[in-house]
């Protein structure tokens, strides 16, 4: 793409949990269906598709980001991470296991956007308040489990 | 969601940025996306092409001046701005900031896109009114700057125009501020919102009551004096699902009055 002029189409180099993709893409793609679509990573979800429920947050370049909310070709360049990534190996990881232990999803349907936005807390504040889980999760709705497992599973994963 | 077909370019400087913007008359600037994105979703917007902004390095940063003017990047997300230990030097920003939405909005959503936006619901405008912030424009032909009366013209409408981009806020340093809104769930969308500021004399700017902020200078930090200034001010509000325009009016009482007792309280 040249700078100087605009393009319906383009071709975009992201890196998904390690892993480099390159793709062409129209523009009006959201980025979300870029990873279910074109990268067959159906793990993030589509809920309300108006940047309200939070399902399909992922955390690009570090940043929690609704997937909705962002264009496939903004994210070029970009390093990606969706709950995919956050198993270690076949093994799930502390925070996934928690989600298990504590019965923190019914259908299940929220649950990848919980994760990322659980993990994206933790990194930032490993040890966080009752208050910070709250406002850290405020993004992410959950219409099943009144929250509460939900809740009791970031908190026992960041003790 | 399928957008309508749309343009996409990310230019590298300010000068590529406005010639693209200036080539095409459906061209937008698109900053954070997190209202833009949805507009167009809705099809209530759809513009033939998006200047990505980015890439611009002369619209990030967040400095404070020599001269305790903090010179804030029209792209500086509300997190940077929440983070910031320059911005520290006028606490209210990054505390209204921390109220916006949620993380994911808060990391994309940037300071300019806020006011360019100029929703009569958004928290930045009625705050930067009260603030007395200035607001850089270039275009063309250079640059230049206008104060917040000048700058929020009406809904979704300011002084930036076509083929023009905001490019920096400038906000004095300070603490005696306030900011008070009555919003739907505990940091979602205003009804109401009133932010105030005592340094240098009171100034009040109301949200929600009008196409832009309502500044008021009441006679002193008073209750009465601001509930009168209110008064005074014969606000009109729209009725909607969310409050009828009377409710608005009372509302807007209350609120002043809370952000000029916190303002007062920042002082000390």
């Amino acid at each position: 793409m040249e700078a100087g002029t605009f393009s319906k189409e383009q071709t975009v180099t992201v890196t998904v949990n390690g892993t480099t993709y390159e793709r062409e893409v129209e523009a009006r793609k959201l980025l979300i269906h870029f990873i279910r679509d074109d990268l067959d990573l159906t793990g993030s979800h589509i809920g309300c598709d108006t940047g309200n429920c939070g399902a399909c947050s992922v955390i690009v370049d570090g940043t929690l980001t609704k997937s909705c909310m962002m264009l496939a070709v903004q994210a070029d360049g970009s390093s990606v991470e969706t709950v995919e990534g956050l198993a270690e190996g076949d093994e799930l990881n502390k925070l996934q296991q928690s989600f298990k232990d504590h019965h923190a999803l019914q259908c299940g349907y929220c649950t990848p956007g919980m994760l990322m936005s659980a993990t994206a807390l933790l990194r930032e504040n490993p040890h966080p308040s009752e208050d910070e889980i709250k406002k850290g999760l405020q993004g992410n709705i959950c219409r099943c489990t009144g929250y509460w497992n939900i809740f009791d599973a970031v908190k026992a994963a960041s003790e | 969601m399928l957008l309508r077909e749309v343009g996409y370019a990310r230019p590298g400087s300010l000068g590529e940025a406005i010639e693209l913007l200036r080539s095409d008359d459906g061209a937008r600037a698109l900053a954070g996306g997190q209202t833009l994105i949805n507009v167009m979703k809705a099809r209530a917007g759809s513009p033939d092409g998006l200047v990505d902004l980015s890439r611009i390095e002369e619209l990030k940063g967040i400095e404070l001046g020599g001269d305790g003017i903090l010179e804030i990047g029209a792209m500086a997300t509300y997190t940077e701005i929440m983070e910031s230990g320059e911005a520290r030097a006028r606490p209210i920003l990054g505390a209204v900031c921390a109220q916006i939405a949620d993380v994911q909005v808060r990391n994309r959503g940037t300071i300019g896109g806020n006011v360019c936006t100029n929703d009569p619901t958004n928290h930045l405008p009625p705050l930067l009114a009260a603030l007395d912030a200035q607001f850089v424009i270039a275009g063309a032909g250079g640059t230049r700057t206008v104060s917040a009366e000048e700058f929020f013209l009406g809904v979704y409408m300011t002084a930036v125009q076509t083929g023009e981009l905001l490019t920096t806020i400038r906000v004095p340093a300070g603490r005696a501020d306030g900011f008070s809104a009555v919003t739907l769930g505990a940091e979602g969308t205003c009804i109401v919102s009133a932010a105030a500021s005592l340094n240098g004399g009171l100034r009040i700017a109301l949200g929600c009551v009008d196409a832009v902020p309502v500044v008021l200078h009441p006679a002193s930090a008073d209750a009465d004096a601001v509930r009168a200034a209110v008064a005074g001010a014969n606000l009109d509000p729209p009725s909607d699902v969310h409050a009828s325009s009377e409710y608005r009016t009372h509302l807007a009482q209350v609120v002043a009055v809370r952000a000029v007792n916190q303002a007062s309280e920042n002082r000390s």
